[in-house]
This record gives C-alpha cells, structure tokens and sequence, in this order.
C-alpha cells in the first residue's frame, strides 16, 4: 500500500481514532493564533502541565472504568478526601510528608475497594454507587477537615505537585537533564515503534508506507524535543511530569497487553460472552475500581501538593474534567471502546481549550458553555461516525 | 388507482443496490402474485434481507435503482411509514417489542387508540387487542407483558400488531427461525388462514421442508442476483427433489452429500455425566434437568434431541461451569475422574467447551476484531504473567483463520462485519484454542447458510478424528442424524432414550422427544 492512500485511510476509515489527533492539532494552532504564541511560551506550556496533571491522573483511571461500561462520578470527592486525611497528619500532626503520602493512597485503596464491593460483588450500578461515594467522600473530607482548610505542607510534599528537577546536570539558559530524559524518550519510542512495525511485517500484518512511517516518527520526535526544550528553558523538568508519565506508560500498556485489560474489554464489549469466556466478571470489576480508587488518591496527593493545602471543596467537580476527557478522547458510551492515550489527548484538548481561554481573558462561565458544547460534539462525532461505519457494512 | 387487471400486487423490477465497496443488489426481479405465499430462499449474504429492506422502504427511493410497482401502479417509499401505509409490514428476524410493555400496548405503539378527550382508550385498546390475538390463534391476555411471552407467542404479537396496520402485503424474515417444531406449525398454519383472508405473504427462510409445505412459488437469490422462481407444486414433483433443486439454485452446485463422510472410531470415554439435576434459577423447586446420565466417548459425536424448553442447553450451561440454574447437583467426570466445576474457568481447566446457541449474545465480542476474539477463552495459553504475547496472539489467529477457513482479509478484521457462518467459526477457534477435551456445540449451524453448515460438519468430522469428545444439541433432526454417532432424547427435563444412529429414524427420534415420562409417577 502506498502513502497516498495511508494518509485516506487516517481520514477515512481510520477517522475515529485518527480524528482525535488531529482536532488536537486544529486546537492547539487556533489558540496559538488567537493568543499571539503565548500559549506556546515556555513560562505557559509549564503551568499547562501542573495545572491538568491531576486531571489526566483521574482520566487514565476513568476510561478503564468507562472501557468496562461503568462510571465513577466519585473522584472529586476522594481527591478531597484524600488531601484532608493527609493534610490531618502531616499538617496538623506534624508527620513526616511520606506518612501523609502513604495514608492518602490507602484512603484511595480502601475507597476503591469500598465502591468495588458494591458495584462488583453486590450488583449495584456504579452510577448509584458512586454518586452515594460523592456524597458520602465529600461529607467524610468535611469531617475530617472539621470544616476549615489546612495549610501549608511541608516543601517535599510540595513538590510532587509543583517541584522540579532543574540543573541537574547543568545548562547554559536551558536544563540539559530534561533534555537529555525526553531524548532518551524519543529514542525509546523510535525503537519500540520500529520493533512492532517489524513485528507486524514477520506476521503479514499491514504496515504503513515506509516514508509516513519515518514521517511520524521524526513529528513526534520534533514535538516532544519541541516541548522538552519550552520545559528547559523555563522551570525544568516539573516532578509530577514524571509521576504522570509513568502512570500512562504503565496504563496504556496494562490495557492494551495485559490479561486483565483484555478482561477490561471484553466485560464492556459484551459482558455474557465475556462470563462464558471464563473471564471472572466480578474480580475484574473489582480491580477496576480499587484501582480508580488507587489513581483519584494519586491525583489528591498531586492537587493537594499543588495547591499547598486541604480545602474541604477540593476537587469539586473533577470527575467531570475526567469523564469529558475519556468521551472526547474516543471512549464509548456503551462500553468496549477507548484508549489511555485517547483519554489524554482528551484531556489535553480540555486543558489547552481552558488555558487559551483564561490567557484571552474570556470569562469562566463562557469557558463552561464552550467545554459543554465539545463535549457534546464530540460524543455526536461518535455517534455519526458509528453510524456511518454500520451503514457501509449493511 | 389502476384496475387491478394484473394478477400481480408486487412488482420489483431491476432494483440494485450498492454500498460503498459492494454491489449488495444487482438488477433483482420480483414478481408476486396477489394472494400467494411467496418464499424468498439464499445463502446468507445473498440479499435476501437487503431486497426486503428496499420494498419496505428502510432503504428510501432514490438510494437504489429500479422500480418497485405496487397493484400496478409505480411506488416510491421515502420512509417505512410509506409503505406500511400502503399495506406493506415487514417482521424482522428480531422481533421489536418493548418487553415491559402488554401486548396490547405493543400492538398499538405507535397507533394508539385514543379517546374523544385525546387520551389513551385503555378499554378500547385492549378490547381491539383481544380480537387481533383471537385472529392469530394466541390465548393470552391483553394485559400480559411482553417479557412473560416465548419466542414463538411473540412472533404471533408481532402478526397481530401486523394485522391492526390492516396488512395486504406481510414480508416475515425467517420467522420460524427461533421457534419449535410446535410453534412453527401453528405459524404457518396462520399464514394459510391469512393466505385465505386475502393476505399475501412473502417468507424469508432457510428451512427448505417448510418452503415446500407452505410456499405457492419460491424465488432463489444468489450473489445478489435472481436465479429463478419455481412454482411449488407437491402434485407434479416430490418435496425432496424440490428441495434439492433450491439448494442447487442457492449454492450454484449440487450438494450431493449435505453431511460429509466420516468413519466413526470411538475411543476410551471422555465424558461421563451422572445423576445431573439443575433447578430453575428464579423459579424455586421447578427442575429443569433431572437426573440425567449421559456419555461422550473420545472421537466420538453425540447429539442430544429436545424440543424447545426440554432444557438441552440448560443441561449443557449447567455442566459449563454453573452457567445456568441453581442447586445443581450430580457428579461429571472427564477421562475418569471427577471434575469439581464451580464456575467457567473451573470448566476450561476442566477441558470442557461449550458454544452458545447465540453466538451474538454469548459469544462474541462484536465489536472486537477477529483476533481478540478467537484469543478471549485461552488469553492464559499465550500469556505469562499477565502479559498476553501480541505476536503469539496474531499467529495463532493467523493459524485458525487458515485452518478454519474464515473469510476474512484480515484477522484485525472486526468480527461484527463478519458473516454468520465465519463468525460461527470464530467462536469455534475460540474454543479450540483452550485444547478442550470434550466440546458442547449448541445449535452450531443456527443461521447459517447451506455451504457454511458443510464446512462446520467438516469441522466436526476433524475434531474427532483427532480424538476430541464431541456433544452436538440440535433441533434439526435431520443434521443429528447425519453427523452423530449416539442420539440422547430429551423430553422435559429427563433423557428419554439413547439411539445408535444406524437404528434412529426422525419419527422414532421424535416419539422420545416427546415421550411424558410414565417414570413420572413412580414412588
């Protein structure tokens, strides 16, 4: 095949997965247009990313929870409650910042397996589920917090949400330790795609052309070094950088390679073929959200560190940031459907749509009205696009 | 409107359809006279549906080409309101009911009946509904909700609400596909009852018996194409030679032998089932099997025989891991030894393979592609410690596609675009895949078309000829009779009989079927 018609497939067939990236693109260049570049500005692309990491923390976790045809409406209320619980004793009681590191992410486990016994064991919907978890974690987290906010943590604790490594190795104007990471990065990602293109090609598999082959490489390559260079010549290599992306290599491989994200799918695809396929419905259900619980903990600790305090009205409605992430980013409604990458390039729509908006100075209730009406067209887009694909094989 | 001088109430003429990438319809001729049953016969794929969609007018004028002429006069459907209001109801092969609404609700949605004050006339409703259901033979009540009703109590509804819509023109796309020999029988017999009040019908099917039965003319489609239209005329030809002549027509070649060859070897015994009692999961102390005892031998097929609610797959289900029922009891045994099977993946470990009668429902992951599918059952085969091997998982979908001959170009093919013959084979690599000892095939050629049955046979034929255990349930008799080895009857529960196929004949197969047990009142 050639590359003419490699790029028609990415517009045609390939659209629902394709469209995403490229909306990304439309989205990015609009506001940088809009805004005169300073979107892009080094001092910008920074605050982008501690300003929305808790958000693609929530989102990895929701579209698993999404893939399996469950939501969790929770989250928010558990980021609260985690930043309260560990706010208490590192704050209040004076414990070491790693105590409070460790009791928040056991407040997510506990949470997680709370809500999973419900949904998993019991029957009940996750929705109702979870919406009794967002009342019951919000009026916990007020307990807890006796009502007032709780500052300031120490300066370790800080920094998961807002440090960074910077001069490491040092610089002249720009931190070669964060170029030297996305380098290593880029190289990781050229070898592991070169790897499964010949994977693929042992097999028989189709392949893209040669030329859009290097072509998407050397693009990748050129943004990421791109955005490693907005980060060096800023603060440095922001701390919660790493944890997220961590947390989304660690992901998008438990979904697409491990036996339990085969599982996640085909409960969400179809669940009665998934029980006679021996996939034990109940633990996998379980296990998903044990682990949202798990990443909401994670996403508390980084807002809480971030905003350096424990406010009893943290994390007001982030479950909803999270769910138009994973919709926006190509999840299904239905189930079956969705990728951690696409769940952050949701995000990341979402985050470069607020931001651009805030840098233009147009008013937070404008910037709902806007995020409200791509959500809706986004999952329309899903829609139309499903039905455009049924229609072609009827 | 024109004098109807024509004897013809339909016309289609010329009419193709295409998709994008597929010539669905080519240049298709229809010709149906007023007051006939008119049989529609293909293979799957053929068109058949596709024919039946663009006379309804789902797909509208102007999407196809040719023309459709109704009592001689041209018309062009924009909708499937035109044509219902021209008399034309199509039932489609699921039915469309709303399950929590009665079936007067469901036979007016859509046209209820209302009062003077604009409200729902529940009285009238009901009322208007008792008749149309005394029309089609189904003594139930009104008020009943659909959920309560069995397929075949369903398919009579759905007449009925054909009926209120004042049909002239009733299109059904196999309608006795899901229903039992009884149900069957009482459906077309209301159809020569409509035939007689002046109802034409045009019948989709695959049951070629039921075609000669009923059917006045039967028009073949192949490929898209019209292949011809026969007078059924039982006084001039006899039903098998018709038969045979429709299948020659569908598949274009003659299909001397339906069943293949199979030289039957039977080894040492692989399945031993004994004492298996399964009670109705919502219903307390109603048995649904009752002390059945069976045996599968390695290389060996054996088919169970039931009617519809006898609990054959409710047998099967039940020995797969728990899948069905409750306070089952019973031991079973593979190569000897007992096998303890609390849930599915006890049952896999166990060797045991079961294919659901509904591949869409319980087997498949539709929206998943082939080879994610054919690995759903054995991820642990290609898979060490949690992490599934996506090269070996290719190979091995690579291998069955070869193997099992499934169309498909690729096996990152979703499997919802898939034909139902080449899903069927997904499901059956999916089991394979786990090495089972012993397979349960329920209904394996459940709306499939004629060359995909010889293949699965062939299939078959392979498993056991590599010392598989293999359990066939069918409702076709004829199919039981031509690939098994041994016939168990099943007959409300309890297994009425075991049959050496060389001494098995359909009349004595059936006599067990529905044998009432005089064991039944034994102390």
């Amino acid at each position: 095949m050639n590359a003419a018609a490699d790029i028609r497939d990415l517009f045609t067939r390939n659209l629902r997965t394709s469209g995403i990236y490229i909306a990304f693109v439309g989205i990015v260049a609009l506001f940088t247009i809009l805004t005169n570049g300073r979107l892009l500005s080094p001092g910008n692309v920074t605050n982008l990313v501690l300003q929305y990491s808790y958000i693609l923390i929530l989102a990895i976790g929701m579209v698993i929870v999404i893939i399996a045809g469950h939501i969790d409406l929770s989250v928010g209320s558990v980021v609260a409650l985690t930043g309260a619980v560990s706010a208490v004793l590192v704050v209040r009681e004076g414990m070491p910042w790693w105590v409070g590191v460790l009791a928040g992410l056991g407040v997510g486990l506990a949470v997680g397996a709370w809500q999973g016994f419900w949904v998993a064991y019991v029957g009940i919907p996750a929705f109702i589920v979870t919406l009794a978890g967002m009342l019951l974690f919000r009026g916990l987290t007020l307990q807890v917090l006796n009502n007032v906010s709780l500052s300031p943590f120490p300066k370790e604790y800080g920094n998961l949400g807002r440090g960074f490594l910077n001069g490491l190795l040092g610089g002249y104007g720009y931190d070669t330790f964060t170029l030297l990471i996305f380098a290593i990065a880029v190289v990781g990602f050229a070898v592991s795609s070169w790897r499964s293109r010949r994977a693929k090609l042992a097999y028989r598999q189709h392949v893209e052309a040669m030329g859009l082959f290097v072509a998407r490489i050397v693009a990748v390559a050129a943004v990421a070094m791109w955005f490693a260079w907005q980060l060096a010549t800023s603060r440095g290599l922001p701390i919660v950088l790493i944890v997220l992306a961590v947390l989304v290599l660690t992901y998008a491989a438990v979904t697409k390679s491990s036996v339990f994200g085969r599982h996640v799918y085909a409960i969400g695809g179809n669940l009665s073929a998934a029980q006679l396929s021996g996939v034990r419905v109940k633990r996998v259900n379980f296990l998903i959200f044990l682990n949202m619980g798990f990443l909401a903990s994670v996403a508390g600790v980084v807002y809480s560190a971030r905003s350096n305090a424990a406010q009893p009205g943290a994390g007001n409605m982030f479950e909803l940031d999270a769910i138009a992430a994973c919709f926006i980013g190509g999840a299904a409604v239905s189930g079956g459907i969705g990728t951690v990458p696409g769940a952050m390039i949701g995000g990341l729509i979402m985050a470069v749509m607020s931001n651009g908006m805030s840098l233009l100075g147009i008013d937070q209730s404008v910037q709902q009205v806007v995020k409200g009406i791509v959500l809706l067209l986004a999952v329309a887009f899903d829609v139309w696009n499903k039905r455009r694909a049924t229609e072609a094989r009827a | 409107m024109a004098e109807t001088s024509s004897p013809n109430i339909l016309e289609m003429r010329g009419i193709t359809k295409t998709f994008p990438g597929v010539k669905a319809l080519s240049d298709v001729n229809l010709t149906v006279r007023r007051g006939e049953i008119h049989a529609i016969c293909g293979e799957n794929g053929a068109g058949k549906s596709t024919l039946m969609k663009v006379l309804s007018g789902v797909y509208p004028h102007g999407t196809y080409d040719g023309e459709i002429v109704l009592d001689d006069t041209p018309a062009e459907f924009g909708s499937i309101n035109d044509s219902e209001a021209k008399g034309i109801v199509i039932i489609h092969q699921e039915l469309a009911l709303v399950p929590f609404l009665s079936i007067a609700e469901n036979i007016f949605l859509g046209n209820e009946q209302l009062g003077s004050n604009g409200l729902i006339d529940w009285h009238r409703t009901n009322d208007e509904a008792a008749k149309l259901l005394a029309r089609v033979g189904l003594r139930e009540r009104p008020t009943t909700p659909i959920q309560a009703l069995g397929v075949g109590k369903q398919q009579l509804v759905e007449i009925a609400k054909a009926l209120s819509k004042e049909v002239r023109l009733l299109i059904l796309d196999e309608p006795t596909a899901a229903l039992n020999d009884t149900d069957s029988e009482h459906l077309l017999g209301l159809l020569r009852t409509l035939q007689d009040e002046g109802v034409t019908s045009i019948m989709i099917s695959h049951k070629l018996g039921e075609i000669a039965d009923i059917a006045d003319r039967v028009t073949i489609i192949r490929d898209g194409r019209t292949i011809e239209t026969l007078d059924v005329d039982l006084s001039t030809q006899d039903s098998v030679s018709l038969q045979d002549r429709i299948i020659r027509g569908m598949v274009g070649r003659d299909l001397e032998h339906r069943f293949p060859e199979r030289e039957s070897h039977p080894g040492e015994e692989v399945l031993r089932v004994e004492d298996w009692t399964v009670y109705h999961p919502t219903q307390p102390g109603r048995v649904v099997v009752d002390r059945a005892n069976l045996t599968v031998r390695a290389g060996e097929v054996v088919g169970i025989a039931g009617l519809m609610g006898a609990g054959r797959t409710e047998l099967a289900m039940s020995l797969f891991g728990r899948s069905y029922g409750r306070e089952i009891s019973g031991r079973a045994f593979v190569h000897g030894k007992e096998v303890s099977v609390k849930d599915v993946p006890d049952a896999i470990d166990a060797g045991i393979a079961y294919v659901s009668e509904d591949r869409k429902r319980y087997g498949l992951n539709l929206i998943e592609d082939i080879r994610r599918n054919i690995s759903a059952a054995g991820l642990g085969r290609i898979s060490r410690n949690g992490w599934v091997n996506a090269q070996e998982e290719l190979k091995v979908a690579e291998e069955y596609r070869a193997a099992m001959n499934i169309r498909a170009p690729h096996v990152l093919m979703e499997v919802g675009k898939l034909s139902g013959g080449n899903q069927q084979k997904v499901v059956l690599s999916k089991w394979l895949h786990t090495q089972p000892e012993v397979l349960i095939l329920d209904e394996p050629t459940r709306g499939i078309d004629v060359g995909a049955k010889f293949e699965i046979y062939t299939i078959i034929n392979r498993l056991v000829a590599d010392g598989k255990a293999v359990l066939v349930i069918s409702s076709e008799l004829p199919e039981l009779l031509g690939i098994c080895d041994r016939i168990y009857t099943l007959a409300f529960g309890r297994i009425t009989g075991e049959v050496d196929v060389a001494s098995a004949t359909q009349e004595g197969l059936m006599a067990l079927m529905t044998q009432e047990t005089a064991q039944e009142v034994r102390a």
